[in-house]
């Protein structure tokens, strides 16, 4: 028996240059930056202070930061791809060769969806909900910290592909039978199915946890009706996660054991059934997009009434609007694939539903300009990117109705077209309105605000670089131009391909702008010092506590009377002093969540290479691990209410 | 220049840069917009009109979007300050509206024309519909004429003015056959049988491609559509059969075999009953596929 | 200020309890469970013909050893039932008898399905076999995947009440327990109408 399964030497990839140079710049980055952290003894602040915590607030920062670097991962796959195409016309090869090229475009979308989208959003919604309820922490603080450390895991496996052996080449949603073992025989399948099987199930254990908390935890007074918006879209997300993700689950966990165990389920021989695979996936898949989308929209409904100085417009309707949109996603998902041939009646139900559900989305929109309408509009950096989304998703929107007219699609399916309008939503919507919710929260999180001409330097740099990018694809699609081609004959595409590679650069510098803001802003970050706790005059109750809180966030818990609680209690002039301060229990830290994800590693690579007795090992270990929190004796730490008297009293003693 | 101006320059900017390329298209080579066939040209009709009511919303709301940005900025003491104005009837009612009318006109040209173009409904027309069996494999397109008796790879050749009742499937992985400018694609997939009815008006070439990813041969998967005069395309079939190589089971089998960038070529006779053996996997699917990176 | 909490809805009366909270949680967790099952279900029904030409389900069902089977889970359910009266009431003894119940009625449960699958197995009828015969092994083994994790859970968990007693949080992950247990109930009894009286009647 081999004890390294399938491993050799020859999984590393030295006849491809490419590879290798990234490879190598990604080796040393995490060395050099673990250098630095040893060498300026930072160990033990980053494994008590960040590695362990289950504090909500330090969670969510690190989701983003995760999401922050994938970002740079999975746009180097873009920059790869625009390159590749503005070159490959006529005879011409370009630089990549197929195979490599159907592991960039398939790595591109995965990292974008699973491991930079995601993470930014349920980091933003685990920094705010929370605040934002008037409580302390989530339901489950320590499941939180498994979440975050199982979605690294999956994105560390995701990287190792890249230095030991290949990533999937079957684009980012692999359906068989491409992706069954006969036609992908190599790890490639193997590494993309347990990277998204782990962090999946952290993901769904995000849904469990925000679920709970939303329903059941939140400040004495607030009813539903008084929560932020922002909390309300998080519910419905977190709602969807519940349930689309098991899917997901289930469905890989089908196609592993055909890959593994010979199984049927999806491979033609025995009788399998491909366009099974087709519908459990987007079943998963479409409520996936608005459990993206949402948290977007509530940020934009946050953002756009804190600036405008005014309360968000329609209320009831915009909660109306997401529980609509929440329940509408499950049944629209054969959108994605009208070209199976499932009929007229079929194709047609699902058409019309997809359009309906543009309906509530629209009166989104029309909610938000009424917001600005009779408002002071403040043109802050989060605004511009506020008013950049509506005007950039509604031509994404469109687009996507037109495509849901079936014989439309007919024309347009997996062309460019079908590129252009999904980026054009998911760019539009979920990233500028996770970088409007990054730059509106920072000073609540890091105690100073960021530099908003490079804030709104990056916005331009991305609105403009969204449109050249993006528009030519639109017209590409038109033209006859099929998704995921490494190279092409038809002469007349290069034009359009070529002004989308700038598209590409210019949204480059969009990214370098992001990275100098927060360099500049670190460095300056004394000018811009948030004293008060309220930079923005805000409306919701994470602006009534310091900049950044305390773990426990608030000395007392706040009564809620209405909705915009803070807004309500600022013109009360409602002191919210309390008259006594009582010691705060609160959860301690812990490592499970960090070795639970290391052993998930171990496990996850064993099996990616057959290296049964590895595997074993690491589930074992994962097993102890959570057998020796289960007979933790402390379970919580008691903050003493001189401590929070202290804390509170000078936060209120203030700047003025 | 003032921050709200630069929005509105920049938007309208933006939508030209949508609507330019769509005009710049008018005749452009071998696209959805340039149809040859009438499943195609009725598909640009319902594209456009589509279009056409959304952006009817769409632009509006764009510019109201940026002009209420504008007008109620901060610095604009003309913008009356409304600070506890947050509900309207009348404007939710228009704002549900508004949306919902929209859809509903375009979810009921939806489903009707999801009916009148489903791919597989045949053509209204008074000719006899021609037969072909397409099969996809690794990574070239196999058309076979069941009752001319003759098979072509990679060049499909059809009677203008005709309706093609097209039957298809896969030898391996999940493909999507595409001619843009004849109208609907459709998958292939193994094992079973999709069905797809268009028709060229008139003689001429046109491009035809995989719209469904299968592989490293994936970009070669193109075909030539050789649309000819119904007597011309008799002639070519009559000239074909029997000459050159026979499409029996093992030079199915051979073909079946991965490879790329396959130059036209035609068989001379083919196996009864070849296509159905193929689609209900009588004959197994075609070969698998070597990786890089497997250790033996 | 107590009273005044007292009068409000239970939507604005603040975080509820963490016995309320954990067990909220944990049904929602489950909730999802019953999503994933469903999925693997609803593959099952698309592929319960695609037998591949290879022996399907009223050749390889025993209906005997079903009705045991589901008879063991449902008292097993039944023991778990006990078990949480005895938990209440915080008594070690009746605890640990109904749990050893709970124990070898779904561990009997466990062991028959075994012996179904190995005597399929031995007869060619593997999961390999065929499409329809992949769905069955999945689903019923996930099933039985899921029963024999809640074993394992209630050897710990008495080993948890044996070191630590009837503390609040051991009965709060008891109380997870036996919704747990109850839950696989719920999802047998849809296996057993899906799978085995469809299935037999072919």
């Amino acid at each position: 028996m081999n004890l390294l399964g399938k491993l050799s030497w020859s999984a590393i990839p030295i006849h491809e240059p490419i590879d290798m140079i990234a490879s190598g710049l990604m080796i040393f980055a995490v060395i050099a930056i673990l250098i630095w952290i040893t060498a300026r003894g930072h160990w033990p602040y980053l494994w008590n202070e960040w590695l362990t915590s289950v504090d909500h607030k330090r969670i969510g920062v690190m989701y983003c930061v995760l999401a922050l670097v994938m970002l740079l991962r999975g746009f180097t796959d873009a920059l790869m791809m625009r390159s590749q195409q503005a070159f490959a016309a006529g005879g011409s090869h370009g630089y990549l060769p197929p195979e490599h090229y159907d592991q960039v475009f398939s790595a591109h979308g995965t990292i974008m969806i699973f491991f930079m989208a995601m993470p930014f959003v349920i980091g933003l919604m685990n920094f705010a909900v929370p605040l934002q309820l008037g409580i302390r922490d989530v339901a489950f603080p320590t499941l939180n910290s498994v979440s975050l450390w199982l979605t690294a895991s999956g994105v560390l496996l995701t990287n190792m592909s890249l230095v030991v052996g290949e990533f999937a080449r079957t684009g980012w949603l692999a359906y068989p039978p491409l992706s069954e073992l006969r036609f992908s025989p190599g790890v490639g399948v193997d590494y993309y199915l347990w990277a998204l099987q782990i962090s999946g199930a952290g993901s769904l254990m995000t849904g469990i946890n925000f679920t709970t908390t939303i329903l059941k935890m939140r400040a004495p007074g607030m009813g539903y009706m008084r929560m932020p918006v922002f909390c309300w879209t998080s519910l419905a997300a977190n709602l969807l996660i519940v349930a689309a993700f098991p899917v997901l689950t289930a469905t890989f966990a089908m196609l592993l054991l055909d890959r593994y165990l010979g199984f049927h389920f999806f491979t033609a021989e025995g009788q399998g059934n491909q366009m099974m695979y087709v519908n459990l996936i987007w079943v998963w898949g479409h409520p996936e997009v608005y459990i993206l989308v949402l948290p977007a929209f509530g940020i934009f409904s946050e953002v756009i009434a804190t600036f405008s100085g005014k309360p968000l417009f329609g209320y009831r309707s915009m909660v109306a609007a997401t529980m609509a949109i929440c329940i509408l996603s499950f049944i629209v998902w054969l959108h994605h694939f009208f070209t199976m041939g499932a009929g007229a009646n079929v194709n047609g139900f699902f058409g019309v539903m997809t359009m309906i559900i543009a309906v509530p989305t629209g009166v989104k929109i029309y909610n938000w300009l009424f917001t600005m309408y009779g408002g002071r509009v403040r043109f802050t950096a989060p605004i511009l990117w506020s008013l950049g989304f509506m005007v950039t998703f509604v031509i994404g929107g469109m687009t996507g109705v037109l495509l849901a007219v079936p014989p439309a699609d007919f024309q347009l399916h997996n062309s460019l077209f079908l590129i252009a309008h999904f980026h054009n939503v998911i760019i539009g919507g979920v990233f500028f309105g996770a970088v409007a919710g990054y730059m509106y929260w920072f000073p609540k999180a890091f105690g100073f605000t960021l530099d908003e001409r490079w804030g709104k330097a990056a916005f331009w740099c991305w609105f403009i670089g969204f449109y050249l990018a993006f528009m030519p694809l639109y017209a590409l699609g038109l033209m006859g131009m099929t998704r995921r081609m490494e190279r092409y004959d038809v002469p007349q595409w290069q034009p359009w391909l070529i002004v989308a590679a700038i598209g590409a650069v210019v949204i480059l510098a969009g990214i370098i702008c992001l990275i100098v803001q927060l360099v500049v802003s670190i460095r300056t970050r004394e000018e811009r010092r948030d004293l008060t706790g309220d930079p923005w005059n805000g409306r919701t109750l994470e602006w009534s506590t310091p900049s950044p809180p305390p773990p426990w966030n608030f000395p007392t818990l706040p009564r809620v009377t209405a909705k915009d609680a803070f807004w309500v209690m600022k013109n009360a002039r409602q002191g919210v002093q309390p008259r006594a301060y009582e010691p705060i229990e609160m959860p301690a830290n812990t490592a499970t969540g960090f070795i639970t994800a290391f052993f998930a590693v171990v496990t996850g690579f064993a099996l990616i290479w057959h290296i049964w007795w590895m595997a074993g090992v690491g589930l074992i270990g994962a097993f102890v691990t959570i057998l020796v929190f289960a007979w933790r004796e402390e379970n919580e730490l008691e903050v003493a209410a001189a401590e929070v008297a202290r804390v509170d009293r000078s936060y209120r003693a203030g700047p003025a | 220049m003032p921050a709200g101006r630069k929005h509105t320059v920049r938007a309208t900017a933006g939508g030209a840069l949508l609507v330019a390329p769509t005009l710049l298209l008018g005749g452009c080579a071998q696209g959805v917009l340039d149809p040859r066939g009438p499943i195609a040209a009725a598909q640009r009709t319902l594209l456009f009109n589509s279009l056409g009511i959304m952006l009817a919303i769409v632009v509006p709301t764009m510019l109201a979007t940026l002009a209420v940005a504008f007008w109620y900025r901060a610095s604009n003491p003309r913008g009356r300050y409304l600070p506890d104005w947050e509900y309207s009837g009348r404007i939710e009612m228009i704002v549900w509206s508004i949306p919902a009318m929209t859809v509903l006109l375009v979810g009921g040209i939806g489903w009707i024309s999801a009916h009148e173009l489903d791919p597989g409904r045949p053509l209204e027309s008074p000719a006899r519909p021609l037969a072909v069996q397409v099969v996809a494999l690794d990574w070239k397109w196999l058309f076979i004429y069941p009752e001319q008796q003759i098979a072509s790879v990679n060049q499909l050749t059809i009677p203008a003015a005709i309706p093609i009742n097209f039957q298809l499937t896969s030898s391996s992985v999940m493909n999507s056959f595409f001619v843009p400018q004849l109208g609907s694609q459709i998958y292939t997939m193994s094992g079973m049988v999709t069905r797809l009815a268009l028709q060229a008006d008139a003689p001429g070439t046109l491009v035809g491609r995989s719209a469904q990813f299968s592989g490293d041969g994936f970009s070669d998967m193109h075909f030539l559509v050789n649309a000819l005069p119904p007597d011309q395309f008799a002639s070519w079939a009559d000239g074909i059969r029997g000459k050159g190589p026979a499409l029996d089971r093992q030079a199915y089998e051979e073909l079946a075999r991965p490879s790329q960038a396959v130059t036209p070529f035609t068989y001379g006779s083919v196996a009864p009953d070849l296509f159905a053996k193929i689609a209900t996997l009588a004959i197994p699917p075609g070969g698998s596929r070597p990786s890089p990176n497997t250790t033996p | 200020m107590h009273g005044e909490t007292a009068m409000l809805p239970d939507t604005e009366a603040g975080p509820a309890s963490r016995r309320i909270i954990v067990g909220y949680g944990f049904w929602i967790f489950l909730l999802s469970d019953i999503v994933m099952f469903s999925a693997i279900f609803a593959t099952y029904a698309v592929l319960s013909r695609a037998t591949a030409g290879g022996p399907g389900g009223p050749e390889l069902f025993n209906q005997v050893s079903v009705a045991i089977e589901t008879g063991s889970l449902l008292l097993s359910s039944y023991a778990c039932g006990l078990m949480s009266l005895a938990i209440g009431a915080e008594r070690q003894a009746p605890t640990y008898l109904a749990a050893a119940f709970t124990f070898a009625l779904g561990a009997l449960f466990l062991g028959l399905e075994l012996r179904e699958f190995a005597g399929m197995i031995a007869r060619g009828a593997t999961p390999q076999r065929s499409a329809f015969l992949s769905a069955f092994f999945t689903l019923v083994g996930c099933h039985g995947a899921h029963v024999t994790a809640g074993l394992l859970w209630l050897i710990i968990m008495m080993a948890q009440v044996a070191t630590k007693g009837f503390s609040p949080i051991v009965c709060r992950r008891l109380l997870c327990f036996s919704l747990f247990w109850h839950a696989l109930d719920i999802i047998w009894v849809g296996i057993f109408t899906v799978v085995y009286l469809i299935g037999i009647r072919g």
